[in-house]
């Protein structure tokens, strides 16, 4: 079956033997294939991950911005999403831990031409990377920003991190996880952020579509997307593969946009709330920078839109 | 080689100090994007940069800690800026992780590093040059990097160009290895004209996207560059990767990557190497020194000539990669080395394994704070013609 763009997504991972050997190798018809470095499959995620999923709504995401490909890098720092960036054909970058979010600083203020997607992880971005989040989101460099959040360090085997809820058993937490975790959207909306949504891998449609929403917004993004973890977080605390994890976020989600975001909190079985919690305008760092610049320094001024050395 | 982009070029007779020359190098250089975190002594670098940048067209940016700082020059970097960070001792143990990225992702950028006495906060005020070995061997894994240090503020300005235009001939970190005394020492400083300056162009490759692998060497082991936003598609990343930028985690990758990283840097040592001397072919004791503590070695020099001493005096300008060939060949007629250095013993350790005992290596230790008197220098001198 060719996924169609406006039509509804199939719910859940289809069994593959169900999949006709000629429809495999109609691949290249795929309008995600286009996105991908298909040299580089398979990729390293397991069965039942929902980073993948994530994947294919952001490649669904750009074919509908219309953007210039050539014009949109992503960079990504370690971790299982970390390896997002390898993947995608685009301009990529696969930083260091906790560190893509001022590496694409950097690239945003040298060339502001440039969409900059940062992709990652949530123990990347809020653990060893918070420091950085709240700073970008405070300026409001304008930076798209999609964290996938499965509760745990996936790639060195589902150890607890700043978003595991209180009382779930990761491979540091044996006996319940007895912290806190982050809030993130709140956190994000206290930082600054302009654009503040939640979804989860069982809200493609929506989850596309916020997309498609923070490539057309200037300013500090964020989307935080739930995606599950069968091989550690679910198998840990027995919440089974990943349909079940669809089933899951299916039965658990309620869709409540511009909720307050210090109500989104996360439990570990308690409902999820959905939606998009903030959508404003705030004046942009670059923008910021030049009109102080500019009122200052006047005709000395010198603006320069791509900072390219010969 | 090109000229100097003259935006940048403040030409004229100047009285500075060394972060303020070395600032003013940068911009000559090409410099358009610098990103710092404050630390004494080395904040009046990125004071200046800010202060200037605006009127020759570019960004400064405050980051949020030298984690961040010394990351956001390398996503400058590949959107095509000449990128620099600048900081001190407790900065400069942050960065490592980024001098590593710079190293393996073969990112052009140049880490100003103004010493300061150490270990952690230590003397944030006072001068040291305890970072040598930090610099060389601070990240982790096996690389190389290009270290030079400055003695006057003019040499501040000087090497600052030549930093930025290694890194970008070798594609490497470059570090400029000033301290305290250097960085906060005003002295003439005579900035050319833009024509007389001349700069290393980014190796950006001709190949068309599809024709293009970005981490294919050329014959001098450096691979081409490209610039996000250009069409090339291309993926960086820090982990070993082959040609084409792609992860690749075999043996044979590895020692592909990380031995090319190596060659690439040892196979230019000997014209890498860059350092003044005196009086070393009939010396019988060489003074090495570097830095600061050159200028008191200069004077525990005379002071030992007047007492009918056969000394020389080498000053090394290039200190990483050690230049291991020219100790070793003036080990062969000189009797000592004395290697006064404001650590306890680093670069000495260096002498004396080039020397590879042919000659006798007399460290001169001082643990940071000031600099040596030249007694002490003199002292050593005298010790080893007893």
């Amino acid at each position: 079956m060719k996924a169609e763009a406006g039509q509804p997504a199939e719910l859940g991972p289809r069994p593959e033997a169900e999949i006709p050997a000629e429809e495999c190798e109609s691949a290249p018809d795929n309008p995600v294939e286009q996105f991908l470095r298909t040299d580089r499959m398979p990729h390293i995620w397991c069965p039942g991950c929902g980073i993948g999923t994530t994947v294919n709504s952001f490649a669904r995401a750009l074919l509908e911005s219309g953007l210039n490909l050539d014009q949109v890098a992503i960079v990504s720092g370690i971790g299982c999403t970390g390896r997002v960036a390898g993947y995608v054909r685009l301009d990529s970058f696969h930083t260091t831990h906790g560190r893509a979010i001022p590496f694409a600083t950097g690239l945003k203020l040298a060339n502001p031409n440039l969409t900059v997607v940062v992709y990652s992880g949530d123990g990347d971005l809020f653990a060893i990377g918070g420091n950085h989040i709240i700073h970008a989101a405070r300026r409001n460099l304008d930076l798209k920003v999609i964290c996938v959040n499965n509760f745990v360090y996936g790639m060195t085997g589902g150890q607890g991190a700043p978003t595991t809820p209180v009382s779930a058993i990761t491979s540091t937490t044996p006996y319940g996880c007895s912290e806190p975790p982050f809030n993130l959207p709140a956190l994000m909306d206290a930082a600054g952020a302009v654009y503040v949504a939640r979804w989860t891998t069982f809200h493609v449609r929506q989850l596309t579509r916020a997309m498609v929403d923070i490539f057309r917004k200037k300013g500090f993004c964020f989307i935080e997307v739930l995606s599950p973890c069968p091989t550690l977080y679910q198998r840990k605390n027995r919440m089974g593969d990943g349909l079940d994890a669809m089933k899951f976020y299916k039965q658990k989600s309620k869709i409540r946009h511009g909720a307050p975001t210090g109500e989104v909190g996360l439990t570990k079985e308690g409902d999820i709330i959905v939606g998009k919690f903030v959508d404003r305008d705030r004046p942009e760092f670059l923008d910021l920078m030049r009109r102080q610049l500019a009122g200052q320094l006047g005709e000395r001024y010198v603006e320069v839109e791509h900072l390219v050395c010969n | 080689m090109l000229h100097a982009d003259p935006k940048g070029v403040l030409t004229g007779v100047h009285f500075l100090d060394g972060d303020h020359a070395a600032c003013e190098g940068a911009l000559a250089a090409g410099a358009r994007f610098a990103a710092g975190y404050p630390i004494t002594p080395s904040t009046e670098v990125v004071e200046r940069f800010a202060a200037r940048i605006p009127t020759v067209g570019g960004v400064f940016i405050q980051m949020e800690d030298e984690l961040a700082a010394s990351i956001a020059i390398a996503g400058a970097v590949w959107a095509g800026a000449k990128a620099f960070t600048v900081t001190s001792g407790p900065g400069f143990s942050l960065m490592m992780e980024h001098i590593g990225f710079a190293a393996m992702t073969e990112t052009p950028c140049v880490f100003i590093n103004v010493q300061r006495g150490g270990p952690s906060t230590g003397l944030p005020t006072l001068p040291a040059q305890a970072d040598m070995m930090q610099a060389r061997w601070g990240s982790h894994g096996d690389y190389e990097i290009i270290a030079l240090c400055p003695n006057s503020p003019q040499e501040c300005f000087d090497l600052a160009i030549r930093a930025f235009n290694l890194a970008e001939q070798y594609r490497v970190p470059v570090m400029l290895m000033m301290d305290e005394c250097v960085g906060h020492m005003t002295e003439k400083v005579v900035i050319p004209p833009a024509e007389q300056i001349e700069i290393y162009p980014r190796r950006h490759t001709r190949r068309p996207p599809g024709q293009y692998q970005p981490f294919a060497p050329a014959e001098d082991l450096v691979p081409e560059m490209a610039h996000a936003g250009e069409g090339y598609r291309f993926h960086v990343t820090g982990l070993t990767h082959d040609e084409r930028g792609y992860p690749s985690m075999t043996v044979a990758a590895q020692d592909r990557l990380v031995g090319r990283l190596k060659r690439k840097i040892t196979q230019a040592a000997d014209r890498l190497a860059c350092y003044q001397e005196e009086g070393v072919e009939d010396a019988q004791v060489i003074v090495v020194s570097y830095g600061i503590t050159s200028r008191v070695a200069q004077r525990a020099v005379e002071l030992a000539r007047a007492r009918g001493a056969k000394v020389g005096r080498l000053r090394l300008i290039t200190v990483w990669p050690f230049p291991e060939a020219h100790i070793r060949a003036l080990a062969r007629t000189a009797k000592a080395f004395v290697v006064p250095e404001l650590n306890l013993g680093q670069i000495s350790l260096e002498v004396e394994r080039a020397a590879a005992g042919q000659a006798r290596t007399l460290q001169v230790p001082h643990a940071g704070g000031g600099v040596h008197r030249p007694e002490q220098i003199l002292d050593a001198i005298m010790e080893v013609l007893k």
